[in-house]
């Protein structure tokens, strides 16, 4: 009955998201009232039958309910409960219903949060938002609905995915379809202003705050899944270059030029149509990414569902949203006049810089990711683009960034004159070169070209991002404000700056210095590295809920004390059988000490693959200072508005126009 | 804060992360399961796979890989070596078998001219916008920016309740 419930649900929500897609449009167009006012309770009610549709699935799962063929194939009784739950998003079906039911989250707060802009504004935004809902709905209904029931009903289900029964398949995808999902919002807000025709900077400062929130969920969902394979597949790598991992990054890179160019048409009024064609560009990469992983392919560690039908479906629908948004961005965009001018030295040109570069990361990942594929298609040839290409080509393109994160951060808008900037630069340049070169020389104790450039960027911009902050502080406790009145969007620009650094540092200190051996040993024997001895104590018998173990003990010591003792899994899933490894880490904020645990060799050794892995966690944390600054950023008042406008209700507490608009060009 | 700077140097230049150590001898027991018991030989060994896909694998490196087939290129790797094969020789074996889809690092070749060079094409593209841009902007005379309705319409919607800025 639930199952039901939850397919009507969804042909519900679909027929209101025809009605959410149509009637607020023609109402903003023909200027209808009565049509615009349509827009927030339509969206609203869709919204609300896709999450219904998402809770049956999930009383479905958690019932046991094995006569809907979705959770037959994908659960089982002897699953634990809150697997259960993540794995109403573990295979296709469900991640459709998640990526439809993200889609109705960021609607809802669309329609609760979007009060003070225009009525027929508003309309636009939630019927192009409409027609995202119906292209996704009416593939679930079509293609690939999770209700379908099952007959004759199987005695148990066929369990998930062993790859996917970790604590990580419980927040990796919702967060990362936040951030996928989430670049609807600003692709929804260009696609209405090229409509309207009116694409000025109050509809980027409208943009801004919902472009930083999809992008730190984005942040966190890449950052949480790639914690999540360092410490299940046993490499102890952090990254692949997989291509279901760059159909993730490429939203993430075009998303972070578009944070930077919405910066400038903010607050100068220029880049007008190249920020929206970027706002266009981060949702069609989402719906690729989306293409990609769905439709089957691509093969990789990812790809677990499987059927072509699907795939033309979604690529069909990605050419529809693609090209019709580029043809009214082709109508529209010629019309529009770009903003202020600037001199050569001038925020301005060092963002125009950061796009440049970003959008050619972003390209030579495009690139990597289709190359294989489009090869193959043309019965070329066929190749695989693994890291070592990605790492030749991406890390040139993107280390510049770094370094111009710090620069740019302290450069005037309009113009910048060179001679106080040079003033201002050069003692903390003189520290980190200094510095850098020192450190990496002691660390790696070899001169090595990119890991000094990468050092040197890391501190330079952690010390800039450090010092700007304490020069605001300072001011501030000179003059009248509050010594922490630093505005937001500043405060959570500099943290997020610092997490690159931090990030960079981690990933440079960690891949030059991660040391690992392949070794066979048997019970009592021992193997030393950087300094670490460890010592295999022998295997022991474990019984999961829904597996069997062999766990091995590993204890650790240095200089005779002992510091971890490490328990490498070697696990059999009952159900589907395939053997999985869960790492045994200890980890700690300078490194890592990891142990996975091979197949046994015989005479009761096994092969083991030993890790130390020093700075690893400052990857993660670097996404961790980005994520926060984002959500710092995202939440300034400065984005929160008030309308002056006829056609809006008018304010409860009349609130005097006691300040203007600071509009004034070169306000940092 | 200038004063600061010598501080900070020194603090930067003794960081309490322990620096890499040169690998110590392993214990005399433990065997490397490659076999090479010259760890600059296992090294090699190690990298060697790094760079080589698992052909029938999910794109895992042969490293990485417990398949039976990876297994056994694994062991055909480890046979070329005590055969005193270079890498060249190893990898052409394996490309002459297995075609570049066993290669993670794809050759240039005709084919995939595009693959390397777009992205520097793409960067070269967006540098001489880029510059063209700027130019034109910087050249333009000096002022506010055009009054296209843009900020008047900005004045008139927005009210700030941050006040005057910092």
């Amino acid at each position: 009955m639930i199952p039901e419930v939850g397919q009507f649900a969804l042909m519900l929500a679909l027929g209101l998201a025809l009605v959410q897609a149509t009637l607020p449009l023609l109402g903003a167009w023909r200027g209808v009232p009565e049509w615009i006012a349509v827009a927030r309770p339509a969206a609203r009610a869709q919204s609300l039958f896709v999450l219904l549709a998402l809770l049956c699935l999930t009383y479905a799962f958690l019932t046991n309910d094995f006569s809907v063929a979705y959770v037959a194939e994908n659960s089982n009784t002897a699953l634990p409960w809150f697997y259960r739950i993540g794995a109403v998003w573990g295979a296709h079906e469900g991640s459709l219903l998640l990526w439809a039911s993200i889609l109705s989250v960021w609607t809802l707060v669309v329609t609760f949060r979007s009060r003070s802009l225009p009525p027929d504004f508003t309309a636009r935004v939630l019927g192009v938002m409409g027609w995202v809902s119906v292209g996704f709905l009416l593939f679930m209904l079509i293609a690939s609905n999770p209700f379908t029931r099952m007959f004759p009903v199987p005695l148990n289900g066929r369990d998930l995915n062993p790859l996917l029964q970790n604590p990580g398949l419980v927040l990796h995808p919702p967060l990362l379809y936040m951030g996928y999902v989430g670049f609807v919002v600003p692709f929804a807000f260009a696609i209405s202003a090229l409509l309207d025709g009116r694409l000025d900077a109050a509809w980027a400062r409208w943009s801004r705050p919902w472009t930083t929130a999809a992008w730190l969920f984005l942040t966190l969902g890449i950052a949480v899944g790639s914690w999540w394979s360092y410490s299940v597949l046993g490499w102890g790598g952090w990254w692949f270059w997989d291509p279901v991992e760059n159909a993730s990054f490429m939203p993430w890179l075009v998303g972070t030029a578009l944070i930077h160019s919405l910066a400038v048409t903010d607050k100068r009024g220029a880049f007008k149509s190249w920020t929206v064609l970027l706002a266009i560009f981060a949702f069609s990469l989402s719906l690729l990414g989306t293409f990609l992983v769905r439709s089957g392919v691509l093969v990789s560690v990812h790809a677990f569902a499987t059927d072509p039908r699907r795939g033309i479906f979604i690529l069909m629908f990605l050419a529809v949203v693609v090209g019709l948004s580029l043809l009214l961005y082709a109508w529209r965009a010629p019309t529009v006049k770009g903003g202020g001018n600037f001199h050569v030295l001038s925020r301005e040109t060092l963002l125009l810089v950061n796009n440049v570069l970003l959008i050619s990361a972003a390209f030579a990942v495009l690139l990597g990711t289709l190359y294989p594929l489009i090869l193959e298609g043309m019965a070329v040839g066929k190749i695989s683009v693994g890291p070592p290409y990605f790492n030749t080509v991406f890390v040139p393109l993107t280390l510049p960034i770094v370094f111009l994160a710090a620069i740019g951060a302290g450069v005037r808008w309009k113009q910048q004159k060179l001679r106080p900037l040079l003033r201002y630069l050069w003692p903390p340049f003189v520290v980190c070169l200094a510095a850098g070169i020192g450190f990496s020389i002691w660390y790696t104790g070899e001169v090595r070209a990119l890991v000094i450039v990468a050092v040197v960027s890391a501190f330079w911009v952690m010390l800039l991002s450090a010092r700007d902050i304490w020069g605001r502080i300072r001011r501030n406790l000179a003059g009248a404000n509050r010594w922490y009145r630093v505005p937001r969007h500043v405060l959570g620009m500099t943290l997020a700056h610092f997490g690159l650094g931090v990030f960079v540092l981690g990933v440079t200190l960690a891949g030059t210095g991660s040391m690992e051996k392949d070794v066979n040993m048997a019970p009592g024997d021992s193997v030393s590295l950087a300094g670490y001895t460890f010592r295999f104590e022998g295997v022991t018998k474990l019984r999961g809920p829904n597996y069997t173990a062999t766990q091995g003990a590993v204890s650790v010591s240095r200089d005779g004390h002992r510091v971890a003792l490490l328990h490498p899994q070697k696990r059999v899933y009952i159900v589907q059988t395939s053997p999985m490894t869960e790492a045994g880490i200890q980890s700690g904020l300078f490194r890592d000490l990891y142990v996975s645990l091979g197949d046994p060799t015989g005479g009761g050794a096994w092969a083991m693959r030993i890790y130390y892995k020093p700075m690893v966690r400052w990857i993660w944390l670097g996404a961790l200072f980005m994520a926060l600054g984002g959500l710092v950023a995202a939440l300034d008042r400065r984005y929160r508005l008030t309308v002056a406008r006829g056609a809006a209700p008018a304010p409860r507490t009349p609130v005097p126009p006691a300040h203007p608009v600071p509009v004034s060009p070169g306000n940092p | 804060m200038r004063r600061l700077y010598p501080l900070l140097l020194l603090l930067l230049l003794m960081p309490a992360v322990p620096a890499v150590r040169a690998a110590s001898p392993a214990a005399a027991p433990t065997v490397p399961t490659s076999g090479f018991t010259n760890p600059r030989e296992d090294a090699r060994y190690h990298a060697l796979l790094k760079n080589l896909r698992c052909l029938v694998c999910q794109n895992e490196s042969l490293q990485d890989s417990q398949a039976g087939l990876a297994k056994d290129l694994r062991r055909e790797v480890r046979d070329q070596m005590r055969q005193g094969k270079s890498n060249r020789d190893i990898v052409r074996y394996l490309v002459a078998r297995y075609g570049d889809f066993v290669l993670y690092r794809p050759p240039l070749m005709h084919s995939t001219y595009l693959l390397w060079f777009g992205p520097f094409i793409g960067l070269l593209i967006g540098i001489v916008v880029l510059v063209a841009l700027v130019r034109k902007r910087a050249r333009a005379p000096d002022g506010e920016p055009p009054p296209d309705g843009a900020r008047k319409r900005l004045v008139e919607l927005l009210r700030d309740r941050e006040g005057p800025k910092t």
